[in-house]
């Protein structure tokens, strides 16, 4: 009963940590149909915000929670303004310019902390037992604040202003122009949330993973893919992918060992666009958002 | 019809002419150590003109040549270990890459995938085989005689005269085949695109279902440029492992799968001669950034492609050969000119 429990938080967490992961890439992508390939340098840069700032004495709560997703939306504000919104529409564009982009906040980072780890910050929670287990509070944490904040960007988009227009901006943009929404500001705005939210990803899967510059490469093809695969629907498309190829790759992480595991995941996810070449949501739960 | 082909490939023969003069007269000019790394800067520009090939002719976006560059090194590597001798393994690297990308090529365009979730599944596939290869460290992973090796790899044998497994070539020998290696592709593929083959995938790429309409499979089609793409790439990684000494998981990253694409939209897309170029050009820079820490590496990458993207998104080649053109044929200028002039006239 115990190693149920265990096997199943240990599931649960790498199916949260793929949704945290994606989310910003999801919403960015969902909204706007731009693949924004510096995806992972945002979350890079959200670990580092933390690192910094706790470094200067800033609380931890504060720097993960709120200081993180302001720092990387701003950014994602600036770079909107100063890349992204001369490539809309253009869709094998925006992926190379958004590619550049990676390399280059690569560079810049390499450049001011150096090319190795950071000083770490050590996840703030201590450990739960079960009957003979353990396992991570901060893991338990990672999953519980992951369904709040999908919660929180639900209720954002189906209950505010704001999550209205960006709605039908997503449906139809001329229309919603012609009807004298700002669609330009709109994407701004959601390509600035889509930052913020990575940027809090990062933020919080700091103390887990460390901050190196180049660690983006390695979130930026699982969010990508998750993205992809989960299709155009935000929540629900994000969710569905996680959970398929998060429960896939936790499953076989467990039988054959953690590489097998993302093999698993790889494979999963070209059989998955070669049989639904729309994703799972242009299939199943078309309606949702 | 075979008259216009030869025509229309006269700047291609004129560019194949000055390869063959750099590659007789280089090693006469330059030190072996130059030789040496121009040879690794050769079979990145045959990888270069295989995505010229399948992205600027095909409009398919490989974002994993690399994977076909990198299988066709590894499965070169491992023929030849266990061959014995390299010429055969040559051929095993081309038939092998070559049949590995048909199967996923008849995978992906027969399921209608297209632009970036194509993007997507090359991609994966080429981190399916980072992964798996930085794996295989133990003694126990091994294909005949030869051992995986992991993260570190595996060292290469050097080619081999054909007709006798014993001599080796001499690195200054390994220039003036992958030069004359490069040449052939080039011919090739400048033969390619002017076949009535390369001008149906050309017909796909700008308007893929009028291509249908008119009764071209366009399925086959872009089956058909993806596995030829894939075979020059293998070629182009049998002259890298040649060029270092040995293969590792490395050219299945991330960062080498950019570069690929960089070199392409730096030289333009629908040119073969740019992207070559492109990548000597970007070889010599990344060899100079290297030997100074002012500015990183990636900084002045990612700077490059944004501002080919947003500034030149036609890339090099094709924005000179339009200012040569608008210079070169008066005639024709001229004509435009008057045109251009009675249009403006009739507004």
């Amino acid at each position: 009963m115990d190693l149920v429990a265990a096997i199943a938080l240990q599931l649960a967490y790498v199916i949260a940590n793929l949704a945290l992961i994606s989310l910003g890439l999801a919403i960015i992508f969902g909204m706007m149909r731009v693949i924004n390939l510096a995806h992972g340098e945002f979350l890079m840069l959200g670990g580092y915000t933390v690192v910094v700032a706790t470094n200067a004495g800033v609380n931890i709560w504060v720097a993960m929670l709120i200081l993180a997703p302001l720092v990387v939306g701003i950014i994602g504000v600036i770079v909107e303004r100063l890349l992204i919104r001369w490539l809309y529409g253009r869709m094998v564009d925006t992926l190379l310019a958004t590619w550049g982009l990676s390399l280059l906040l690569v560079g810049l980072v390499t450049s001011i902390f150096g090319a190795s780890t950071a000083t770490t910050v050590s996840p703030p929670l201590g450990v739960i037992r079960f009957g003979n287990y353990s396992a991570s509070g901060y893991e338990l944490f990672l999953i519980l604040i992951t369904i709040a904040l999908f919660f929180a960007v639900w209720l954002t988009l189906r209950f505010t202003k704001l999550g209205l227009l960006a709605r039908g901006t997503m449906q139809n943009a001329e229309m919603a122009s012609s009807l004298g929404v700002s669609t330009s500001r709109i994407y701004m705005i959601t390509f600035g949330l889509g930052a913020a939210v990575s940027g809090l990803a990062g933020g919080l899967l700091a103390p887990m993973t460390g901050v190196l510059p180049t660690i983006g490469a390695t979130y930026i093809a699982k969010a990508f893919i998750t993205v992809i695969s989960g299709g155009a629907a935000i929540l629900a498309g994000t969710t569905a992918g996680s959970i398929l190829l998060g429960g896939l790759n936790g499953i076989f992480s467990f039988i054959a060992g953690s590489t097998f595991g993302e093999i698993a995941l790889l494979i999963a996810a070209i059989l998955l666009l070669r049989l639904m070449p729309r994703g799972i949501t242009g299939r199943f739960f078309r309606k949702s958002l | 019809m075979n008259n216009g082909i030869l025509r229309q490939m006269r700047p291609t023969f004129v560019c194949a002419f000055l390869g063959l003069v750099f590659m007789f007269a280089a090693p006469q000019v330059l030190q072996l150590f130059t030789i040496i790394n121009l040879t690794t800067a050769i079979a990145l520009a045959v990888l270069a003109l295989s995505l010229a090939l399948v992205w600027g002719y095909g409009g398919i976006l490989c974002f994993g040549q690399v994977a076909f560059f990198g299988l066709g090194a590894y499965v070169y590597t491992i023929s030849a270990i266990n061959f014995g001798g390299s010429t055969w393994a040559i051929v095993m690297a081309v038939l092998v890459t070559s049949a590995f990308a048909a199967a996923l090529g008849y995978f992906i365009f027969y399921g209608r995938v297209s632009d970036v979730y194509l993007g997507v599944i090359t991609l994966t596939v080429t981190l399916i085989f980072f992964s798996l290869i930085r794996r295989t460290s133990g003694p126990e992973y091994k294909i005949g005689n030869a051992l995986l090796g992991g993260f570190n790899g595996v060292s290469s044998p050097p080619i081999n005269l054909p007709w006798d497994s014993r001599t080796f070539l001499f690195p200054e020998h390994v220039f003036y085949v992958a030069m004359a290696a490069l040449i052939l592709c080039y011919l090739f593929t400048g033969w390619l695109v002017n076949t009535k083959f390369g001008r149906v995938c050309v017909a796909i790429r700008e308007n893929e279902l009028r291509a249908e309409l008119l009764g071209y499979d366009s399925r086959l089609y872009k089956l058909g440029i993806f596995t030829i793409g894939a075979g020059i790439a293998a070629i182009g990684g049998v002259l890298f492992c040649n060029g270092v000494g040995r293969i590792t998981p490395d050219v299945f990253s991330l960062y080498n799968a950019a570069l690929t694409i960089i070199w392409v939209i730096v030289g333009g897309r629908g040119t073969l001669i740019g992207p070559i170029g492109a990548t000597f050009a970007l070889f010599y820079l990344t060899s100079a950034l290297g030997g100074q820490s002012l500015f990183n590496n990636n900084l002045v990458l990612g700077a490059i492609l944004i501002i080919f993207v947003l500034l030149v998104p036609k890339g090099v080649a094709p924005t000179v050969v339009d200012w040569i053109n608008a210079r070169r044929k008066p005639a024709a200028g001229r004509v435009r000119r008057r045109r251009n002039t009675r249009a403006e006239g009739a507004e």
